[in-house]
């Protein structure tokens, strides 16, 4: 009986939390699929029917006195699904050169993390070197400080170096900000690795940086791909420091094209929800397929022998 | 030929000391062993001939060439390691054949020289599986493979069988006993293990607080131990210790310690070296036996009661832990022996076998 009801208050814990996580992606689905003026319907249907309105009284107007325009004169109001915007954010828009931009420096950021994180950590893992334990704490206090009070510095010093508006400046400024967490990630995971593996390769007749990418590198695959993915999230749905940086709109990455959409005057909210939906789907994607590599990698040190 | 000499060589690991001023000579083909307790240095003197370390102070020598600063890779050494350190994510044919892929040996030639290695081993089924599907005495071959595979001038054995439960350490003794006379090649072995060192040893190295105590066969390292260390190391039961005086009477010398008084003849190996004073003296536990009739004759020497705390049963022989007043003794003897606790029983000390080591230094009398 108890077992019961724990099991019952469980399910309703769960249900709650899937219901507040899962509520805000059927609403931008289901806004991406409407036209802008459906926005603001009151219906809770994801997918809304096309219907027939009669104007019963003539007049233009909705019953709570708000205007209606028929804008295709064809008496069918207009608020049925449909994909017309996404047709429209490829169509219309510049979509995919943000889409374009996006990838670029996504992935150069993620190589850069990659590159560095492994070879940063692996020090930090087996060295004992001068300034080692100061360097571990400074990196680590990096990032304490939250991304917004760095965006001034920032832009200070990459105005220094003229590299305001260019690819450049926004991956150096991803790459700094995700590093700390990666170095320490494969640390942490290096520091699983027993030693006596790379010992044993040296005997072998590897030199130390072959005993590192022969056979300590491919052992840690998940946590590589933790950090490739880290990475590649940092600087994919990154907004603050891409709308401080970046100001030609042809450099746009795709969260700065999103908000594009959004004016003073009017928004262009089906469009808005499409392009939420597009750009959610390759991080999606990523995320399932690397499922298996995220819980081996968070469950470290079973790595032994 | 694979001579490995090491001088002078010292090591410390901040304040640390580990190692102090260690001087040893390896033979071309000997099977040495480096025993001793954890935190002696053993390891790390192994480690140090392998390059895994360098040492601070002192040269280390192999083939008349000085490799201080050699790298472990061009040294042409194999090692086991206590966790086997297999790579986990290759197979066993990948693992052993792996030192000769780095050193860009043919396919065929790695492949024969691993099938060939495997067969020896009795691991050529496993050829295919990853380190995880194998179990603990399996990973051992496989590492023992991995080491025999490149025919190295040098094998080191880094405690390789404490992994291992009691049976499969026994038969994992025997395999790399066999594999010593099959290669006759140096191999020095690392282990705690006072039983692994007599029987597996040419000689044996005692190490203890980064010195080296005694450098022997098995034999005299146990017949004739150098130190106290030394002597209470080697052997199981621990030799009995008993701190007292030497002193000469009626041209008789004598060891005494309250209720104990033993007389020493002149047959026994150290009685030249004799001088009144404190001494320990160490005997080991089937030097003396017991009776379990009380001899009242008081013309009989060196026998002396006690009475049994308790038995240790090891099946084929008994260990009696006799308590007395000041001293407690630890005795071997047969199981027919129809022995209690409690008992009082007289003890026969064959003084001959003793040893007498300089109460401050712990040294052999000499």
């Amino acid at each position: 009986m108890k077992k019961k009801i724990e099991t019952i208050l469980t399910f309703m814990f769960l249900v709650f939390f899937s219901i507040g996580t899962l509520y805000p992606v059927l609403n931008i689905l289901s806004v991406s699929l409407k036209t802008d003026n459906a926005f603001h319907s009151q219906s809770l249907a994801l997918i809304q029917i096309r219907e027939k309105f009669e104007d019963i009284n003539n007049n233009n107007k909705w019953d709570e006195g708000e205007i209606f325009f028929d804008k295709n004169d064809n008496g069918i109001w207009d608020a049925g699904s449909g994909l017309r915007s996404y047709f429209n954010l490829f169509k219309d828009t510049d979509f995919l050169l943000w889409s374009r931009n996006s990838i670029i420096i996504s992935l150069l950021v993620t190589m850069t993390g990659v590159v560095f994180a492994s070879i940063g950590g692996y020090a930090l893992s087996r060295f004992k070197f001068k300034g080692r334990e100061f360097g571990m704490i400074a990196l680590l206090t990096t990032q304490m400080f939250p991304a917004t009070m760095l965006l001034l510095p920032f832009f200070i010093l990459l105005s220094y170096l003229g590299l305001i508006n260019s690819y450049l400046g926004l991956i150096i400024i991803y790459s700094s900000t995700a590093l700390p967490f990666c170095i320490w990630q494969m640390k942490g995971y290096y520091d699983t690795i027993p030693p006596a593996l790379e010992e044993s390769a040296r005997l072998d007749g590897c030199t130390q940086l072959q005993a590192f990418y022969k056979i300590i590198l491919p052992l840690s695959s998940p946590a590589l791909v933790i950090t490739a993915l880290f990475s590649f999230m940092a600087s994919w749905s990154e907004y603050v420091v891409a709308a401080i940086i970046l100001q030609d709109p042809k450099l746009y990455t795709l969260p700065l094209g999103l908000k594009s959409f959004q004016a003073s005057l009017s928004t262009q909210w089906g469009l808005y929800a499409a392009g939420a939906v597009v750009v959610s789907i390759p991080v999606t994607i990523l995320f399932i397929s690397l499922s298996k590599y995220l819980v081996s990698g968070l469950t470290m040190g079973s790595v032994k022998e | 030929m694979s001579k490995v000499i090491l001088k002078n060589i010292s090591k410390s690991y901040g304040s640390n000391e580990i190692l102090k001023n260690i001087n040893l000579d390896i033979y071309d083909s000997e099977f040495l062993v480096l025993v001793g307790p954890s935190g002696c240095g053993k390891s790390t003197t192994l480690r140090l001939i392998a390059g895994l370390e360098s040492p601070d102070d002192g040269e280390i020598i192999i083939n008349n060439s000085i490799v201080n600063n050699m790298d472990p890779s061009k040294r042409d050494i194999a090692m086991v390691f206590q966790n086997y350190a297999l790579y986990p994510q290759m197979t066993v044919k990948e693992n052993m054949g792996f030192g000769l892929k780095i050193r860009k040996y043919k396919k065929e030639e790695i492949d024969t020289r691993v099938i060939e290695t495997a067969k020896t081993l009795k691991i050529d089924n496993l050829l295919d599986r990853k380190p995880k599907a194998l179990s603990g005495g399996q990973r051992q071959r496989v590492a023992l493979g991995r080491a025999i595979v490149r025919k190295p001038k040098v094998f080191l054995f880094d405690e390789p069988l404490s992994n291992l439960d009691a049976k499969l350490r026994q038969e994992m003794r025997v395999e790399i006993k066999r594999l010593y006379k099959l290669l006759n090649t140096t191999m020095i072995y690392v282990t705690h293990d006072q039983t692994e060192a007599m029987t597996m040893g040419s000689r044996i190295v005692v190490m203890n607080n980064g010195k080296i105590e005694q450098v022997d066969s098995p034999e005299n390292t146990y017949l004739k131990p150098k130190s106290i260390f030394s002597s209470s190391f080697i052997g199981a039961p621990k030799i009995n210790l008993i701190n007292g005086e030497l002193y000469k009477e009626e041209s008789e010398w004598y060891f005494h310690s309250n209720e104990i008084k033993l007389q020493i003849k002149s047959t026994h190996y150290q009685y030249s070296n004799f001088k009144a004073g404190k001494v320990t003296f160490g005997i080991r536990a089937e030097d003396i036996n017991a009776n379990l009739k009380i001899n009242e004759d008081k013309d009989q020497i060196n026998l002396i009661k006690g009475s049994v705390d308790f038995i240790e049963n090891l099946g084929s022989e008994m260990n009696l832990h006799i308590k007395m007043l000041d001293n407690n003794f630890i005795i071997k003897c047969e199981r027919k022996l129809q022995v209690r606790e409690n008992q009082e029983v007289q003890m026969c000390f064959d003084v001959d076998q003793g040893h007498f080591f300089n109460f401050k230094t712990g040294k052999i009398l000499c």
